[in-house]
C-alpha cells in the first residue's frame, strides 16, 4: 500500500521506511517556531523542566517573531518582547527578529516563508495553531501547546500521532473573480470545524498548482479551521522557484503515491464556483456572497497571515483602484517585506499604497493587529456593534475584539467590493 | 505503572468538549494546592448535560454530590473527544477525580497531547465506536501490554488500537520524566 506525502515526511522524519495513521512516532524536528505571545511561558516550562543545565538543542533550528501584541502600550505584552529579547541574547539566538529594528519582519508565518525556514520534505513545529500555513511548501507543519515547545526546545524531539489524511482536488481553470480563500471557505462548508480533527488535509488538482506561494498560503492556513493537523500542497516548480531565492539548503520533494490511502477524497470543478463568505460566527458558516450582499458594514479589514500578503492587495487595489471607501477600511500589511512591496508594487502607474491611500484606506504597520482583537489599542479592532468583513481566518465571537460584533469573513476581491459600496458586495460587479 | 487497569465504566456521546469536562467557572482553582486541587475532581464532567451523562440511560453524575471522586475510573467515549479549548485542566480534572483511562474513537489533537505529555490519563483510541455497546456501571479490564478492553459484565472483548511510542511516556508519568530516564534532559 502506497504512502501520502505527510505520510512520507513523517517516516523520513522518524526514521523508518513506513508510518501508518494511528501510529505514535517521534520526530527529529528541524525548525522550532515561536511569538511574543507563547514565548515566554514555553520558556519558563523549559527552564523549570531542564534546570539550570537546561541548552536550546540547535540554536539555529529555533526561529523567533515578536508579531502578536506589539504596537501597544499594553505592559503585560511589552513585558513579554522584553522576555523574548532578554533570552534571545542570554543564549544567542540569531534568528531573533527584533520589533524596533530593522529585522523585525512581522506575522511569524509569512516571515517563516519570507525568510527561507519553509523548506520542502522538513518538518516545522511552531506554538501557534496557524503553523500549518507552511505545508503549502510541501513540508509538514502544524501547531503545538507551550509544554511541547518547551520539550522540542530542550530536546529537538517530539512524538506525534501519524494523521490519516483527506485530500481536495481542484480540477479546472480559476475564474478571475475566485481565490484561494473561496476554495478554502468551500470545503470548511463542507468538512465543518472539526471534520478535519487530527487530520491532514491534502490539495491537489491543477487549480491548486496555478495558484502562487501566496495563495496556497491561503489553502494550508486555514486546514486548522477545519481541526485539522496540517494541511499540505506538494512543492512544485513554483514552490523551488520561491524556496531557491530564499535558501541554499538542500530539500527533498515527497508526493502522494498513486495507491496512498485516504479517509475521503473531496473533487470540486472550480469553473463554476461563485465567491463565497463564512457568515458570524464560525469559519464553516458558509454562503454565497449573493445570499449576504447589501448587509451593512462598519468595518473592512485585510489583513493577517491568510489575508494580507501582497497577492491579497494586488486582487484588493484591482477593486479599490480609482475609488473611495465608505466605510473605515483597514490595510494591515502581515510582514515588512509585503509593506516594502506595496510602496514598490504600481498598478496603472501608481502605487498599491498610494492607492488604497487615495481611497482613503487606512494603511497600518504590520503585525497581527485586529485579527486576533488584541489590546483596547490596537488598531482595527472591532467593538460592540460593529460589522465587520475581512480577509482574516476566524470569526468566532469576539475573535476581533468585541463579542459584540459580526465578523464575515470573505476574499480580499470581496472585501474591497463592500469597501467601495459599504454594504457586502459580489466582487463580479468590479471585475 | 500497573499493566491491568480495572474499573467501572462511565459511557458518554460524540464531540465531549472541554467545557463539559471541566466548565470554565472552575478553572479558578489552584493545580498545584492539594486541598483547593481537589475541586477539579469534584467537577469533572459536570457541565455534560444530564441526559447525556451515562449512557445509554444518561442521568448519572460522574461524581457524587459531596464527594472529589468519582466511583468510575474508565471512560468509554465517542468521536472528537475533548475537542473545543485547549486548556490542560481538562485531563487533570479527570485525573483528579480518579479517571485512569479513556477510550474513544478519536480525540481532538491538543486534549489528546496535554493528556500523554502532562501523564493525567491514558487516551486509547479504537478502531470502532464502543459508546453503543459498553454501558455505565460495567465492569472493564483493560491489558495496556496487549491492548485488550474486556468487558466483564458482558464478557466481549475488544481490541485498542496500540500506544506505540507514547507508552513509555505514560509508564515514566510524563513527557519531561520521560526524558529524563532516557537521558535526553
Ligand atoms: S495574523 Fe491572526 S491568525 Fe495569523 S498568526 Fe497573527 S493572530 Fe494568528
Amino acid at each position: 500500500m502506497g504512502m501520502t506525502i505527510t505520510e512520507k515526511i513523517l517516516a523520513k522524519a522518524s526514521g523508518r521506511n513506513k508510518v501508518i495513521p494511528g501510529e505514535n512516532i517521534w520526530l527529529n524536528v528541524d525548525v522550532l517556531m515561536t511569538h511574543d505571545v507563547c514565548g515566554p511561558p514555553t520558556i519558563e516550562i523549559w527552564k523549570r523542566e531542564f534546570g539550570d543545565k537546561a541548552k536550546i538543542w540547535d540554536k539555529n533550528k529555533l526561529v523567533i517573531f515578536p508579531d502578536h501584541y506589539i504596537f501597544t502600550k499594553n505592559p503585560q505584552a511589552n513585558r513579554n518582547v522584553n522576555i523574548l529579547r532578554e533570552f534571545a541574547s542570554e543564549y544567542g539566538v540569531e534568528n531573533y527578529y527584533d520589533v524596533g529594528t530593522p529585522r523585525y519582519k512581522g506575522v511569524c508565518h509569512i516571515a517563516l516563508a519570507e525568510e527561507g525556514y519553509n523548506i520542502p520534505g522538513t518538518v516545522l513545529f511552531g506554538t501557534d495553531s496557524h503553523t500549518c500555513t507552511s505545508g503549502a511548501f510541501g513540508m509538514f507543519s502544524t501547531g503545538v501547546g507551550n509544554t511541547d515547545a518547551a520539550f522540542i526546545l530542550g530536546t529537538g524531539k517530539i512524538w506525534e500521532k501519524v494523521p490519516e489524511s483527506l485530500k481536495f482536488i481542484f480540477n479546472g481553470e480559476l475564474p478571475k473573480y475566485i481565490t484561494a480563500k473561496d476554495l478554502i471557505l468551500q470545503v470548511l462548508g463542507d468538512i465543518t470545524t472539526d471534520g478535519g480533527t487530527y487530520r491532514a488535509l491534502e490539495f491537489d488538482g491543477e487549480a491548486v498548482f496555478a495558484l502562487d506561494m501566496d495563495e496556497r498560503m491561503t489553502l494550508t492556513n486555514m486546514a486548522i479551521e477545519a481541526g485539522a493537523m496540517n494541511g499540505i500542497i506538494k512543492a512544485d516548480e513554483v514552490t523551488e522557484n520561491y524556496v531557491k531565492e530564499r535558501s541554499d539548503k538542500q530539500y527533498e520533494i515527497f508526493e502522494s503515491d498513486q495507491n496512498a490511502t485516504y479517509h475521503s477524497v473531496y473533487n470540486y470543478d472550480v469553473t463554476n464556483m461563485e465567491p463565497l463568505v463564512a457568515k458570524p460566527h464560525s469559519p464553516d458558516n458558509k454562503d454565497t456572497v449573493r445570499n449576504v450582499q447589501g448587509t451593512k458594514l462598519t468595518k473592512c479589514y485585510i489583513g493577517s497571515c491568510t489575508g494580507g500578503k501582497l497577492s491579497d492587495f494586488v486582487n484588493a487595489a484591482k477593486i479599490i483602484f480609482g475609488n473611495e471607501v465608505k466605510v473605515p477600511t483597514f490595510i494591515v500589511p502581515a510582514s515588512t517585506s509585503v509593506a516594502q512591496q506595496l510602496e514598490e508594487e504600481t498598478l496603472n502607474g501608481i502605487s498599491l499604497k498610494q492607492i488604497f491611500e487615495n481611497s482613503g484606506c487606512v494603511v497600518a504597520q504590520s503585525s497581527c493587529a485586529a485579527c486576533l482583537g488584541g489590546p483596547s489599542d490596537t488598531i482595527g479592532r472591532a467593538v460592540d456593534g460593529e460589522v465587520v468583513i475581512s480577509t482574516t481566518n476566524r470569526n468566532f465571537p469576539g475573535r476581533m475584539g468585541s463579542k459584540k460584533s459580526e465578523v464575515y469573513l470573505a476574499s480580499p476581491y470581496t472585501v474591497a467590493a463592500s469597501a467601495v459600496t459599504g454594504v457586502i458586495t459580489d466582487p463580479r460587479e468590479f471585475l | 505503572m500497573e499493566k491491568i487497569i480495572k474499573g467501572k465504566a462511565f459511557v458518554l456521546g460524540d464531540n465531549i468538549d472541554t467545557d463539559q469536562i471541566i466548565p470554565a467557572e472552575h478553572l479558578v482553582y489552584s493545580l498545584t494546592d492539594p486541598e483547593e486541587m481537589k475541586n477539579y475532581g469534584k467537577y469533572a464532567l459536570s457541565g455534560v448535560p444530564q441526559k447525556d451523562a451515562g449512557l445509554p440511560n444518561g442521568g448519572t453524575v460522574f461524581v457524587d454530590d459531596g464527594n472529589y471522586e468519582s466511583r468510575f475510573n474508565i471512560i468509554i467515549g465517542g468521536a472528537n473527544f475533548g475537542c473545543g479549548s485547549s486548556r490542560e485542566h481538562a485531563p487533570f480534572a479527570l485525573q483528579v477525580a480518579g479517571a485512569k483511562v479513556i477510550v474513544a474513537e478519536s480525540y481532538a489533537r491538543i486534549f489528546y497531547r496535554n493528556s500523554v505529555d502532562g501523564g493525567f490519563v491514558i487516551p486509547y483510541d479504537t478502531p470502532q465506536k464502543l459508546n453503543n455497546k459498553i454501558k455505565t456501571g460495567d465492569e472493564l479490564e483493560i491489558d495496556l501490554t496487549n491492548n485488550r478492553l474486556k468487558n466483564i459484565t458482558s464478557g466481549d472483548e475488544y481490541l485498542l488500537n496500540p500506544l506505540g511510542d507514547i507508552l513509555p511516556i505514560i509508564e515514566a508519568g510524563n513527557i519531561f520524566e520521560y526524558a529524563r530516564h532516557n537521558n535526553m534532559i
